[in-house]
């Protein structure tokens, strides 16, 4: 297998995006992604595009948005994989470029949740689980099955609401420095706190928002990678697994199999100690569609021991300066979740700490020059970790 | 918050008569969006979706309910239980799954209560869903029936029913404080 490189990123501005139809917003990431890696769209060779849909009017958007982007031509599909589908679309990309079948694939992800109503976009979110069983005479909502973890988790570690608002706490803090992020403004504990319940216990400033957004990245085999750019970003190795459709036929709600699996086998395609990971990574992007889930993350991931996830965001370990540094463009969270568009923009942001191109505040600390995402589908359904280095394996 | 499928249908048709006057008058399906006021094209076509699921091969499941029993299905050869029951083993290859009734006994496992409903689910007050570990062995996912939210905890004991879903007076299982 070829080594493969990041050398374009792009993103669009995330939230409410009503003045764009779904392929205008695209192209504001594809645009930036093409001018990044420094290419023309006759150097793309492949397009893989994650788009969910359902909640936008277009049933063929890859087709919609390479004919705007001006790609028209070139080989493409479209991927699903919920709420991972722009990861599964990255890992895909990188295969074709890994297996030498192209030297330059663009991975796009967008979504346009508010070309309909919430309550709908609430419907069709909550549809993503086993639709016969669990929605259809159950009516689960996106924040009803991350609830029932978060009720497990804080009943077995005694976890507090606390805990949980810390998370949102950090997220909308740096999002706070981060002009594409959703939310702007900053927010305390209490605030979370005295927001509505949602899906008790999660309450809204648990949630990540619905959201209109977009990404894309350029990946290039190695003599591509050469050519285009001095600081190409490596994809050390993708880890993919996934869980029943059922949340039922799962043993326990305190940790996603899928995203423990994921994160072993990353760990291992790209030479990362799986006792103590933070060693040896920068900054982390991980799966925030909920604050429950940043910190079942931290221990899926091995940040910290199986119940140790909401210690560490008490304590603030992982702002930057702590043991690790996560989600500094303020994550699903506060960045926004426009679903498949989310893992090509973890993507593109590790891509951005690593290049050392993000200001200010918000820019870690690279030390060790490597990054991770982790990008959860559904509730663990799906599950991709992808480490990401300026070193080659 | 919870409406009625009356005041829901209501509320469409007005705004439907909303658009359609515009539509008459500027000659366009154009409104403001209700946060930015960036213009909208109000879709002319419209999807009324609902879908036919085939139940057949697992119709006893169905027909149990009518009969106020639950049914799991089972592997004879592995001792798997299947919950939702299916029709195929996948570990024997094999179509030869039994039907058993399942105990209705089990303990809370998780639980959470729907504040913020799916469209199709406004009509409900706040419902309380549940996941509980049968004495079987398998979990089960479903409403619980319960007055107060605050009296349930992780680990209590609780049974299955069967009762109707009102308004829409379907046949499906609950689970209750045992
Ligand atoms: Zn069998």
């Amino acid at each position: 297998m070829r080594e493969v490189a990041v050398v374009g990123v792009g993103q669009s501005k995330f939230g409410r995006i009503s003045d764009m139809t779904l392929a205008e917003l695209a192209w504001q990431a594809v645009k930036q992604a093409l001018q990044d890696a420094g290419i023309t769209q006759k150097d793309v060779e492949m397009v893989s595009f994650s788009n969910v849909g359902g909640w936008s009017s277009e049933p063929l958007p890859a087709i919609a948005v390479n004919e705007y982007s001006g790609v028209s031509g070139v080989g493409t599909y479209r991927v699903e994989a919920a709420c991972a589908s722009g990861s599964a679309a990255l890992a895909t990309a990188h295969s074709l470029v890994a297996s030498g079948a192209v030297d330059i694939a663009l991975a796009v992800g967008v979504e346009k949740m508010t070309e309909v109503p919430t309550p709908m976009a609430v419907e069709l979110i909550g549809r993503s689980g086993n639709y016969f069983w669990e929605f259809s005479q159950f009516g689960l909502t996106f924040p009803g099955y991350y609830a029932l973890y978060a009720t497990a988790y804080m009943n077995e570690h005694s976890a507090t609401e606390e805990d949980l608002a810390s998370v949102a706490v950090k997220n909308h803090y740096y999002a706070s420095y981060n002009e594409n992020a959703s939310f702007q403004k900053r927010i305390t504990v209490e605030d979370v706190l005295k927001s509505k319940y949602v899906a008790w216990p999660l309450k809204l400033y648990d949630c990540s928002p619905i959201t209109d957004g977009a990404a894309a990245v350029v990946l290039a085999s190695e003599d591509a990678a050469r050519k285009l750019t001095d600081t190409p970003v490596w994809i050390r190795g993708i880890g993919y697994a996934s869980d029943t459709s059922n949340l039922s036929k799962r043993p326990n709600f305190l940790s996603l199999r899928a995203a423990r699996e994921a994160a072993q086998k990353a760990y291992k395609k790209s030479g990362i100690d799986p006792s103590r990971p933070h060693r040896q990574i920068d900054v982390a992007e991980v799966h925030d569609c909920f604050t429950i889930a940043e910190i079942i993350a931290y221990e899926d991931l091995g940040f910290a021991p199986r119940g140790g996830g909401h210690v560490l965001a008490r304590e603030g370990e992982t702002y930057k300066g702590g043991l690790i540094a996560v989600n500094l463009d303020g994550g699903l969270k506060a960045k926004g979740h426009p679903i498949g568009a989310t893992g090509v923009s973890m993507a593109a942001e590790i891509t951005k700490q690593l290049r050392q191109q993000v200001r200010g505040e918000r820019q870690a600390d690279i030390v060790k020059g490597a990054g991770l995402a982790h990008n959860v589908g559904g509730t663990g359904h799906y599950a991709y970790v992808s480490v990401f280095s300026l070193k080659k394996s | 918050m919870t409406m009625s499928r009356e005041e829901m249908e209501q509320m469409v048709k007005a705004w439907l008569q909303t658009v359609e006057q515009i539509t008459r008058s500027e000659g366009l399906p154009v409104v403001p969006d209700e946060k930015t006021a960036d213009p909208l094209w109000v879709d002319v076509r419209e999807l009324r979706l609902k879908y036919l699921i085939p139940i057949k091969r697992v119709k006893k499941f169905f027909d149990g309910l009518k009969e106020g029993k639950v049914y799991a299905t089972r592997c004879p050869v592995k001792n798997i239980y299947y919950f939702p029951p299916q029709a195929d083993c996948p570990v024997c290859m094999d179509e030869n799954l039994e039907w058993v009734e399942v105990s209705g006994r089990g303990q809370l496992l998780t639980y959470t209560v729907i504040q913020v409903k799916p469209a199709s689910y406004m009509h409900y007050p706040d419902y309380v869903i549940a996941i509980a570990r049968m004495d079987e062995g398998f979990n089960i996912l479903c409403w619980m029936a319960v007055e107060d939210p605050a009296t349930l905890k992780v680990g209590m004991h609780v049974k299955l029913v069967v009762k109707r879903r009102e308004p829409e007076g379907f046949l499906t299982y609950y689970l209750e404080p045992a």
